[in-house]
């Protein structure tokens, strides 16, 4: 089976693909058991009127982004440009910067 | 059949060069699946979570109304909420409780929040895994909090919400309008905002814009706003991603261009011989472009299994300290894998294609120059 070098690395992208294949479909069943516990986050949401998820709770407008407003990042003092590492990794809510001033 | 078989002699003779130099090659498909690795680590958490966000977010307030006074978000009085009951096709109007405690002790915020269900546990709270971590509580635990005047009020954990919501609960506390109200000093009348049912779905953007005109000092926020907010915000086109997409790219662009347009002595010796003992100079580009598929493919399925084990099975803990930030208080939770075939789809042609192409150029070149001269060299 691999008596040229040419088999051993078609048997080795073979196997590969099937290792990708394996994961993609592993997704597949993961989503699908998911299916209760993201009925359970949207009534949850729903019940408790959230707006936004707790990813980052070091400032308030990275904890909740959709409910900030344009003067938020600036709340130090004026020349503060950003003061929390996870404020440097979202970008501002689109309808802010659709709207120009809120 | 034919055909076939001259492509695994040519694949084998790939090989067989590329094997030569060994430790060269093994150091450019390490690089190479390192940063396709980054690349489909970011894509996946990015995706997932934009996804998640869009399906649990569905079930947030389809209007929320905030008053601003002096530019800043500021409490709503109760007659409020008669105006807006007054525009035609809002259904229901609530008034929402909620606020930020600070913890010196930890040095963690937590997010108080007022449920219909928690209006007459009074002395009680509900609290996500995130505080019970950090606080080191349990059900039935007292945790004392400093209320606005500087006195501490202890209140009993009654639940703890489950693991899976600490994408949305992590630092949430539930917590009694009256303790609500004492702790923060807030007055009776009223709230932090306001939350809408509309009748109508399409009717939102009318409604929004009648608030706007009837209370000139609020500002409404529709649902549609906040998801869209986390479409913008996991965006791979958008934030500090993009400057580490372009990076990586940048960085990769450069190391394969040098790899691939430079050929060394010993390659262009080898072309040459290859053309003296009778190589076209098709199959000579041939051999090459195997040469360039054996390396990208073999690095970007590599890469692309290692970010899926990272971020799905390994809980991305190589991000963890870039997305903590400042936070004491970070959520523990696992990633329900959404994956995006176009994103897959987009990596393998910014990966294994440029790098195919870069490698055929040089090799083109030298196997157009006449034998005797490149092996002369």
């Amino acid at each position: 089976m691999f008596n040229r070098k040419s088999d051993t690395f078609l048997w080795y992208v073979a196997a590969n693909v099937l290792v990708v294949s394996l994961l993609f479909t592993h997704a597949l069943f993961e989503r699908k058991k998911a299916l209760p516990h993201l009925l359970n986050g949207i009534k949850m949401v729903h019940d408790y009127q959230l707006t936004d998820l707790s990813l980052f709770t070091d400032a308030r407008y990275t904890r909740h982004p959709s409910m900030a407003d344009l003067n938020t990042a600036f709340q130090d003092h004026p020349l503060s440009l950003e003061h929390f590492p996870s404020g440097s990794l979202i970008i501002p809510p689109p309808h802010l910067i659709k709207n120009g001033l809120d | 059949m034919d055909w076939i078989e001259k492509q695994r002699n040519i694949l084998d003779f790939a090989l067989s060069s590329l094997l030569r130099r060994w430790g060269k090659n093994l150091a450019l498909v390490i690089v190479y699946t390192v940063i396709v690795f980054v690349l489909a680590s970011i894509f996946f958490l990015t995706h997932s979570i934009k996804k998640e966000a869009s399906i649990v977010l569905q079930g947030s307030p389809e209007i929320i109304v905030q008053r601003v006074i002096a530019g800043r978000h500021d409490l709503i009085p109760e007659a409020y909420i008669d105006e807006v009951k007054k525009i035609p096709g809002v259904l229901a109007v609530k008034g929402r409780l909620w606020g930020y405690y600070f913890e010196p002790v930890t040095g963690a915020n937590y997010t108080m929040v007022v449920t219909d269900a928690s209006q007459d546990k009074v002395g009680f709270v509900s609290i996500g895994q995130g505080v019970a971590r950090v606080a080191g509580v349990h059900k039935e635990d007292t945790i004392p909090f400093k209320s606005s005047d500087g006195t501490y009020i202890s209140l009993e954990v009654a639940d703890i919400f489950p693991h899976e919501s600490e994408l949305i609960a992590s630092d949430l506390i539930e917590i009694s309008e009256e303790d609500f109200r004492q702790f923060f000093a807030i007055p009776k009348g009223a709230f932090t905002d306001l939350t809408l049912r509309v009748r109508n779905k399409s009717e939102l953007n009318v409604v929004a814009d009648k608030i706007r005109r009837y209370l000139p000092d609020t500002r409404p926020i529709l649902r549609d706003e906040i998801l869209r907010t986390y479409e913008a915000i996991f965006d791979w086109r958008g934030g500090l991603l993009v400057v580490i997409f372009t990076g990586a790219i940048l960085a990769f662009a450069i190391f394969a261009w040098d790899k691939a347009s430079s050929l060394s002595f010993e390659e262009k010796k080898e072309i040459g011989i290859l053309k003296a003992v009778g190589w076209e100079t098709s199959e000579v580009i041939t051999m090459k472009s195997w040469e360039g598929i054996i390396i990208s493919l073999s690095s970007f399925l590599l890469g692309i299994i290692f970010a899926y084990i990272h971020v799905f099975f390994g809980s991305f803990f190589l991000f963890t300290p870039v997305l903590k930030g400042w936070s004491t208080l970070y959520p523990h939770f696992k990633l329900i894998p959404y994956v995006d075939p176009y994103q897959v789809s987009a990596l393998f042609f910014l990966t294994v294609a440029p790098y195919t192409a870069a490698t055929i150029i040089p090799s083109w070149r030298a196997a157009t120059i006449e034998p005797d001269s490149v092996m002369r060299l």
